[in-house]
């Protein structure tokens, strides 16, 4: 189990740094590499996307052979990391809206609170139980 | 829910880690379970029950909360 583990934690940070890698290129690319050619930042764009996927497949894979106390506290991280996005995202967008705040979020900003909250919640969660 | 797990894995010498390879778990799962601060699955309930050649309701004892 343990061995399982290891092996499903090693492909879920390949498959991340993959992702992260193909975000990379395709962004410096599109702009530095292969300025305006459509055709390869689409493929550099279906790129990303297999990678993303791959990403979202092993970790369903680590999380379905995850035991049951660890499938809680992620379950736990994840449902608190939708709600805060949601609720965090939406007060921006209505503080945006009614002019309340003069600056514009990028989806970087959200993808960084979503990280930043699931780690936290990962913590805090491994913690109360440990 | 109340258990002695503790006690039962005790007398067999068992660690936790041990313990957990047995089951099938995570050894912080059998700690949780032993602070009972994590109630297990019926499957790892059987399974403990198994281990320890006992019925369930000898292992866990469920505590009506208090209104």
């Amino acid at each position: 189990m343990k061995e399982l583990k290891k092996k499903r934690l090693k492909q879920l940070a390949l498959w991340t740094m993959a992702w992260l890698l193909t975000v990379m290129l395709t962004k410096y690319g599109a702009t530095h590499m292969w300025e305006g050619n459509t055709l390869i930042s689409l493929f550099a764009i279906l790129l990303n996307l297999g990678a993303g996927l791959g990403m979202i497949l092993i970790n369903r894979k680590l999380v379905n052979e995850s035991d049951e106390l660890e499938k809680k506290i992620q379950l736990e991280a994840m449902g608190i990391t939708l709600g805060l996005t949601l609720i965090v995202g939406l007060t921006i967008s209505l503080l945006d809206y009614t002019h309340l705040i003069d600056f514009h979020t990028e989806i970087s900003t959200l993808i960084t609170f979503m990280g930043l909250t699931y780690l936290a919640s990962m913590i805090f969660n491994n913690m109360k139980y440990r | 829910m109340k258990n002695k797990l503790k006690v039962l894995r005790a007398e067999r010498n068992l660690t936790q880690e041990e313990l957990a390879d047995i089951i099938g778990v995570s050894r912080q799962t059998i700690n949780a379970i032993e602070k009972e601060k994590f109630d297990p699955s019926l499957p790892t309930a059987f399974r403990m029950s198994k281990l320890f050649n006992l019925p369930i309701e000898e292992i866990f004892t469920f505590d009506e909360p208090q209104n």
